[in-house]
């Protein structure tokens, strides 16, 4: 009665009589991926096309096709779309996989072959375009110094900036404080460098050192805190608006003041997280060359001190290394961006054991 | 220990958006009170501004004089937190701080309010989780995780927790809602209990639950959408149930509502 009235209501699909369906055997789709690379391999050197390169994509796309005609007549429309959606998904992820392994394969060939104690023990004092020795002592010294000091300086700010925007920020100034980190996210990392030039190296350094403007390793710092600083906060407040409101309630209710209440429960919570930003903010800046080339200067000797002469970092040696007229600098290069990957991966690992050790086992 | 809350016009919005209007209500020390009404008539309201949690809410702000044992709590001179203390609140879904065991939990309220002392703290949690009905299910894991707990226990959890402040008055704010018959068993029982020393009130959907556990009832309602939640009446629960004086209440819990 009441369908006459709705005449437009669409209609159930028609019920199948049974729930079975002819399936594709389990061997189809390896046996389809065997023909792929068969049938790819004879047509491209067949004809003389190519390499094994072409044979893989060229084999991926039979193998797509393949898979559809083959999964169509046996299975059904449905089933066909399915089944070759989800090899393209694979397709996609090996894609985006591919590049990060070959990066790594790299890294680890070539640089293996300086991985010696003398790289670790050695700067490149004294080391001329004929000598074979020479490594990074000096710049694992200044990156270690550098992002140290950054990170001192930034994640306080950075956590705290972000705790005001959340947890207390109402109105306009919360509002351009926020615009400004979004701003400050796109500041490109040459800039930065040059602004800690024209501030801190020509005008505030030469106070404290007899009137010369001087490179140092916390010029570098404070460039690479400028670049930490907006990456931080946004992770940071991300995070921490992902706390659920009952819980901040929850503590409220017990009489706990907002300020304990953000400290005990909703900065706990919000810490892994907080960690993860943290340290995606530190691989970024361990990894910044031109800053420190504009304000620390680089340097090929061993140099602790920070406030005071060149500094040299990893990454600005692997740019001084692979440019330099010497058949034994790219190994070091190699050595020295193998050295900075496993650095902050190490850091990142040791934050994440950190940071998980404060949540409770089961 | 429990103490008389009486509200007098009292008014809450949210922004520009009247919630409540003129809510007049005497609680008793040591009785169940229970607030009923349709979704959206401002019991939830009435109830988080009786501890201050209304005016967490951003714009959100209260009108009207509440008292304490004839203190106002919205006094300029009064302490937030301190009425917090001295007016606890259960809420509609369990809560558990997610980086705390059980026991942390429990004694949350103290230890975040300045107490260290290992043996009080001990004390405490054991009595509350006496109270709170949960001591035999978790004494053996207390160093758990109380995210870990079932539905049930989590807010059993979370009234030990409450309770464990030694607060005059306890809010509940549906804690059954999310829960099976059997936990609401539970909790209803222990309300029972509790009463001895708490005063409680306690916003329910429930009617049979506000039947089986309060002594008095408020019913709130609403005109239609937008307009301010008012209370319609209030009086012992049996009358309420069995012969009320409106019919807008009669109504409502004969289930001929709207």
């Amino acid at each position: 009665m009441t369908s006459t009235l709705t005449p437009s209501r669409p209609r159930p699909p028609a019920q199948p009589a049974t729930l079975r369906a002819r399936r594709l055997p389990a061997y189809a789709a390896p046996a389809i991926a065997v023909a792929a690379v068969l049938l790819a391999a004879a047509v491209v050197y067949g004809a003389g096309i190519g390499g094994p390169v072409l044979v893989v994509v060229i084999a991926a796309l039979l193998y797509l096709v393949g898979l559809f005609v083959a999964t169509n007549a046996v299975e059904g429309r449905r089933s066909a779309r399915n089944r070759t959606w989800s090899a393209l998904i694979h397709s996609a992820f090996v894609l985006a996989v591919l590049p990060l392994a070959s990066v790594v394969w790299t890294l680890v060939s070539k640089g293996s072959e300086r991985l010696d104690g003398n790289f670790f023990g050695t700067s490149m004092n004294n080391i001329g375009a004929r000598d074979a020795n020479g490594g990074a002592y000096h710049a694992i010294v200044g990156t270690l110094e550098q992002v140290g000091i950054a990170a001192l300086i930034t994640v306080p700010l950075g956590v705290l900036c972000a705790i005001y925007v959340v947890e207390y920020g109402r109105g306009r100034f919360a509002f351009a404080i926020r615009f400004f980190v979004d701003v400050m996210t796109g500041i490109p990392s040459i800039v930065t460098g040059l602004f800690v030039l024209a501030f801190w190296v020509l005008i505030v350094s030469p106070w404290f050192n007899d009137g010369r403007p001087s490179f140092s390793g916390f010029a570098a710092a404070l460039a690479l805190s400028v670049l930490m600083l907006p990456t931080i906060v946004r992770s940071t407040e991300e995070m921490l608006r992902l706390v659920p409101a009952p819980l901040r309630e929850g503590a409220y209710a017990l009489g706990v003041p907002k300020w304990k209440t953000i400290l005990r429960v909703v900065l706990p919570t919000a810490l892994p997280g907080i960690v993860t930003g943290i340290m995606l903010a530190i691989a970024r800046a361990a990894g910044e060359t031109a800053p420190v080339l504009l304000v620390a200067g680089g340097g090929a000797s061993i140099n602790f001190n920070p406030f005071e002469n060149n500094q040299s970092s990893l990454a600005l040696f692997v740019y001084q290394q692979a440019g330099e007229a010497s058949k034994y600098s790219p190994a070091r290069a190699w050595t020295a961006a193998l050295t900075l990957v496993a650095l902050v991966l190490v850091l990142t690992v040791a934050a994440k054991l950190l940071a998980r050790r404060n949540r409770l086992g089961r | 220990m429990a103490k008389r809350v009486e509200a007098s016009n009292v008014t809450a919005y949210y922004g520009g958006f009247k919630a409540i209007e003129n809510i007049n209500l005497t609680v008793e020390p040591k009785t169940v009170t229970a607030l009923i009404g349709p979704s959206g008539c401002g019991k939830s309201t009435f109830l988080r501004s009786i501890n201050r949690m209304h005016e967490v809410l951003p714009g959100a702000r209260v009108e009207g004089n509440l008292t304490i044992d004839g203190q106002d709590i919205y006094d300029r001179d009064v302490d937030v937190t301190a009425v917090r203390r001295m007016i606890g609140m259960v809420f509609q879904r369990p809560n558990p701080f997610p980086t705390m065991s059980i026991f942390e939990n429990v004694v949350a309220g103290l230890r975040l309010n300045g107490v260290r002392r290992k043996s009080i703290l001990e004390e405490t949690a054991e009595k509350a989780l006496r109270s709170a009905n949960l001591w035999d299910e978790v004494k053996d894991r207390l160093g758990k995780p109380g995210a870990g707990l079932s539905g049930g226990q989590q807010q059993r959890l979370c009234i030990a927790r409450t309770i464990a402040v030694e607060p005059q008055v306890v809010l509940m704010d549906e804690p059954c809602s999310a829960l099976d018959p059997i936990s609401t068993l539970a909790i209803e029982d222990l309300m029972f209990q509790l009463k001895d020393k708490f005063t409680i009130i306690i916003v329910t959907h429930n009617m049979q639950q506000a039947a089986r556990v309060s002594d008095r009832t408020a019913f709130f309602s609403i005109e239609k959408t937008g307009d301010p939640g008012r209370l319609i009446e209030y009086d012992n629960t049996q009358k309420i149930f069995s012969n009320p004086s409106q019919k807008k209440t009669e109504d409502y819990i004969t289930g001929r509502f709207g």
